[in-house]
């Protein structure tokens, strides 16, 4: 179970998170949505401990993690695929999938994470994953990273980003998999209504602040009227 | 018989913890011969005029490996050899070279090796040379390979240079002059650290109609080390090019990357690169997020870039 605590994080004087508080029950699948600089990623860069909050709390399964490190978190089972995954020169696909898994991945694992990410397993194995690869192979091996393990939280921003649509048909039945089973929570980052319809809970962000939580059915009949306000907002300023 | 430290040494610049069982070979030890088996192709000579060997591949010889390992274990001992090869036409050969310095006193230990190829046409050569030092001693241990390569129509050289622990001081000079149709591909990896210095010089004369180079090199510095290269492609043909220098800086070290291209030829086509940055902070957070501390993270990354 995660609990964010009136959680707040500013850079200078700007403030980027202000005072946000939910908890994610186990065995839910959270998406967060919102408009672009709303503070979506911040808030998972937050849990994943990349960046400290100013202020307020984060409890993941009773134990206060506000003060730990990445390693450490990682270590009591969250994970996080990156938005805009780094490239490693020399590290090959199935070495970092064997880093996320934390020992050497057999072959047929390997094929299985890839083929559930739309990549044809043999041909990526041992290619490294470096500026030879596309955006969207390097983001699905990032989504694949997270399936070599089996993690109490496991955070996705923006997964859809990149890729091909007969890809993401696959990617959302992963993800529908991936609720029932891999891991004990999911929070997911992202705009996509096919991958909200896989949501038990919608939190939107904007502003730094919650605008919006509760269950699908509560929230998604609402979002695209709060979106056109943002718009209408955005024409008229 | 070879004692262990000799043993250690070979297994780390040779990839051979004893007598290779079957090619030829010559072992060098401490500024004299210590082994050599010359085989139907591959025929080992001393030098009459100089220290050194000659080294003749029949023209045609297929898949052979030759191990020419040099090992030095005596504190003092400064060692300059003259090794020459002459690769036959249409020949396909791996040779693997490469120094390996105990030195466990206090004066250094020294190694300069002049290696110049003579690459026949059509014959293909794979060199691989790795430099190694080690022991508890406070003297140097110096390295200063001068590699000269000559290469004839459609020639091919695989050139993998490899220093990554142990070397006090290296300056390495690398010259190549391609004949038409010829291809190059240089690798050069280097990790620095302590208050190491090495230094590359590199000048690639592309010569021939068609022919290509390709030079990588990476590096790593460590602690207060400092490296140099400087790599130059001189078109003089229709020909193509890749410089690519590539280089991780840490701690107080100091790199200097000096990439020079030069056309001669209106259908010369050369490009350079050279990039000096630190560790990317998102790749150390990425593997952090898989679990590894900074430690661990900070070896994947180093050893992938190495690879």
């Amino acid at each position: 179970m995660l609990e964010l605590k009136n959680v707040s994080f500013s850079v200078e004087d700007a403030e980027i998170i202000e005072d946000i508080s939910f908890t994610l029950e186990d065995n839910r699948f959270l998406v967060i949505t919102g408009p672009n600089g709303g503070g979506k990623s911040t808030l998972a860069r937050l849990i994943m401990g990349i960046e400290k909050p100013t202020g307020g709390r984060i409890i993941f399964n009773g134990q206060d993690i506000t003060g730990l490190g990445i390693t450490e978190r990682a270590r009591l089972g969250i994970g996080y695929a990156f938005q805009n995954p780094p490239r490693f020169k020399g590290l090959t696909v199935r070495g970092l999938l064997s880093l996320a898994h934390g020992s050497d991945l057999p072959e047929d694992a390997c094929c299985e994470y890839l083929t559930n990410v739309g990549l044809c397993s043999m041909e990526y194995l041992n290619r490294d994953v470096d500026s030879s690869l596309s955006g969207g192979e390097v983001k699905r091996i990032e989504i694949a990273t997270l399936m070599a393990k089996n993690l109490g939280l496991a955070m996705f921003d923006e997964p859809e980003a990149g890729i091909d649509l007969w890809s993401f048909k696959m990617l959302v039945e992963s993800f529908r998999s991936m609720s029932k089973g891999r891991h004990t929570s999911v929070i997911l980052i992202s705009h996509q209504e096919r991958i909200m319809e896989l949501a038990d809970e919608v939190l939107v962000v904007a502003n730094g602040k919650i605008r919006s939580y509760g269950t699908r059915d509560e929230i998604l009949p609402k979002l695209m009227g709060e979106f056109d306000e943002d718009c209408a907002y955005a024409h008229s300023s | 018989m070879l004692d262990n430290v000799v043993k250690s040494l070979l297994k780390s610049v040779a990839d051979i913890g004893d007598i290779p069982v079957e090619g030829a070979y010559n072992i060098r030890m401490d500024g004299a011969g210590a082994g050599r088996r010359s085989t139907e192709n591959v025929v080992i000579e001393t030098k009459a005029d100089k220290p050194g060997i000659d080294i003749f591949v029949k023209p045609f010889t297929k898949n052979e490996r030759v191990h020419i390992p040099v090992v030095i274990t005596k504190t003092g001992l400064s060692d300059t050899v003259y090794n020459d090869f002459f690769i036959g036409e249409g020949a396909d050969v791996t040779i693997v070279a490469g120094c390996g310095i105990h030195n466990s006193g206090c004066d250094s230990a020294r190694h300069d090796g002049i290696h110049r190829f003579f690459i026949g046409k059509g014959a293909r050569l794979k060199y691989v040379e790795k430099h190694y030092g080690e022991g508890e001693g406070t003297g140097e241990r110096v390295l200063n390979p001068t590699t000269v390569v000559d290469m004839d129509e459609n020639s091919v050289c695989e050139m993998e240079t490899v220093q990554i622990r142990g070397v006090d001081s290296t300056v390495r000079e690398t010259s190549a002059a391609l004949g038409a149709g010829a291809k190059l591909i240089v690798t050069e990896r280097l990790m620095t650290h302590g208050r190491q210095t090495a230094r590359s010089n590199m000048e690639v004369q592309l010569n021939g109609e068609g022919a290509s180079a390709q030079i990588v090199s990476r590096s790593v510095a460590r602690d207060s080390s400092e490296q140099v290269f400087y790599p130059k492609a001189v078109g003089n043909s229709g020909c193509k090019a890749h410089v690519q220098c590539d280089s991780i800086i840490m701690d107080g070290a100091r790199i200097r990357s000096i990439p020079e291209i030069s056309a001669n030829h209106p259908d010369a086509n050369i490009v350079h690169e050279a990039a000096i940055g630190k560790i990317n902070g998102e790749q150390m957070i990425k593997l952090q997020t898989l679990g590894l501390t900074e430690a661990e993270a900070e070896t994947v990354i180093i050893d992938g870039f190495l690879k």
